[in-house]
């Protein structure tokens, strides 16, 4: 067991996995990594399941010492990172020795980065997750995101699934797919591919760009620029949305729910990014510049078809 | 049998939608439908949500294909009987109202036109169905209020309703989970907890059950 120290915690650092699936119908929010690519792409850099939990942070990093020798890895967002004096890479394993502190510069591209640490992050799993949902003060550690002093301790020698404590010296990692590269992290915007939704106010989404409010959050995006008109008028039945879902308030507002949405909602949904896009979705920053266009079914289900046969199919 | 809609929402959820309105019978449906989903899993599926005229089937499109999953949905969403007999859970739900902890007592008894003892039994009159949860973890949205004290909720929501609270809204009533932004017109409060991470039973409400408030 590994134990990391938060040394500066980073503006909003929180523990997250891929989810807290199978509740929305008591209306618990699926949360999870915003960009689920790069948080499985950092588990597979260190041997983990898809489904350890990282650290993921937001617009600035953390300075985090590392207690014991660690292997760990970054992914996402691009820092230029030093452990200790020395530059280190982004998107590959690193091994951290006892004492050693890991750094984070300039953001470079992107919004948000994943720590994945061997072993996987050890916070007690509540409804079949570990990932934090901070209005709820709900999982991750006690709810809430990482503070300077907090110590982070790590499931014990795991390779892969199991919890069985390490007896020998690691194995080496069986190599990854070479297909398995870091997602393209948009440079300052990023034009997505959605499903329409209502149909007027898709092609106002569709043919205007908007920039990402400085009100944006994990909840979802504000998104900035002209106004949507023509909104229907009658009040909705609520009923459930998705994360990707982009909605239209009657002011006029289009706001693009992201992994902490509420489960259900009120607003006409104007049209939904398709899930393997959903990933750079959650790289974008307030004041990047984002688009939509129109994608069939057929071609969501392939362009998730090659993401998922970069992590080796399913 | 009344009209069944598949919808698709992104690429990732499909919604079997029923008629667009309002009513026991149509969200009983969506109970069945999410109940015989619940029981009998299928591969891919990582979500089901039951609201009040429809269900939204969360998938993963690589595992489970969306004409099978359409077809499965379809076949079930015509299986569902018209009026589908099972009653859920009666929960009774002890309120405190008034006061410090019901502010808006008194403007639902002056909206109404009657005195705040009057709109406690007007709304521990009825027993109330639970069409939905969502909003928060175990909030649950309850109808149909009297509409003599059918109050719409705050034109400016306030920055903190306390977990217990007790509100209207509308046709519709509910109980705060936790401490939180609302608008809803607060009448009382209850020290039940709706929704405990901790417990062995998270979550008190499930959509289709029944619910009466009495007075604490």
């Amino acid at each position: 067991m590994a134990a990391l120290s938060i040394v500066r915690p980073g503006m909003f650092t929180t523990v997250q996995d891929l989810g807290r699936w199978g509740f929305q119908s008591r209306g618990v929010p699926v949360c999870g990594a915003m960009d689920h690519y790069s948080h499985r792409l950092a588990n597979r850099l260190v041997g983990n399941s898809d489904q350890a939990a990282t650290l993921e942070l937001t617009l600035t990093g953390p300075q985090i010492r590392f207690e014991n020798q660690t292997s760990f890895a970054v992914t996402g967002a691009v820092f230029a990172l030093t452990l200790d004096a020395s530059v280190v890479d982004m998107n590959r394993m690193i091994e951290a020795p006892a004492g050693s502190i890991l750094r984070f510069g300039e953001r470079q591209l992107g919004a948000r980065s994943y720590i994945a640490i061997q072993g996987g992050v050890d916070v007690p799993m509540v409804l079949g997750s570990r990932s934090t949902h901070v209005l709820t003060r709900m999982g991750g550690l006690d709810g809430r995101a990482l503070r300077a002093g907090d110590t982070i301790h790590t499931l014990t020698g795991v390779r892969g699934e199991g919890r069985e404590v390490m007896t020998s010296p690691p194995s080496p990692l069986p190599p990854l797919p070479s297909s398995l590269t870091p997602t393209r992290i948009p440079d300052g915007g990023a034009r997505l591919r959605v499903i329409p939704g209502d149909q007027r106010l898709f092609h106002q989404l569709a043919s205007r760009r908007f920039s990402i409010s400085s009100h944006s959050d994990r909840m979802g995006y504000r998104l900035e620029g002209s106004n949507v008109g023509d909104v229907p008028a009658a009040e909705l039945i609520s009923s459930a949305v998705v994360t990707g879902a982009i909605q239209v308030t009657p002011a006029g507002q289009a706001i693009l729910l992201m992994a902490d949405h509420a489960t259900t909602g009120g607003y006409p949904i104007g049209a939904a990014v398709i899930a393997a896009d959903v990933p750079r979705a959650g790289q974008l920053a307030p004041g990047d510049w984002i688009e939509f266009e129109a994608c069939s079914l057929e071609r969501a289900d392939v362009a998730l078809r090659e993401q998922e046969a970069v992590f080796g199919g399913r | 049998m009344s009209n069944v809609r598949l919808v698709p929402m992104g690429d990732t959820c499909l919604s079997v939608m029923l008629d667009d309105r309002i009513d026991p019978a149509i969200n009983a449906r969506c109970v069945w439908i999410a109940a015989r989903l619940e029981q009998e899993p299928r591969a891919g599926i990582r979500d089901v949500v039951p609201t009040f005229n429809a269900v939204a089937v969360h998938f993963d499109p690589a595992t489970i294909s969306r004409r099978d999953l359409d077809a499965d949905l379809r076949r079930l969403a015509a299986d569902a009987p018209p009026s589908t007999g099972a009653a859920g859970d009666l929960i009774q739900i002890p309120v405190e109202y008034g006061g410090r902890v019901g502010p808006d007592l008194t403007a639902v008894a002056e909206f109404a036109g009657c005195s705040e003892r009057d709109v406690v039994r007007l709304h521990t009159a009825a027993e109330y169905r639970v069409y939905m949860l969502g909003f928060l973890p175990g909030f649950a949205y309850m109808g149909s209020v009297d509409e003599r004290i059918a109050m719409p909720r705050l034109d400016v929501p306030r920055m903190r309703v306390a977990v217990g609270s007790v509100g209207i809204a509308g046709r519709q009533t509910g109980v705060y989970p936790c401490d939180t932004p609302g608008g809803w017109r607060i009448i009382g409060r209850t020290e039940v907890s709706l929704f405990d991470p901790a417990r062995t039973m998270p979550f008190l409400l499930k959509a289709g059950d029944r619910v009466t408030f009495v007075p604490a």
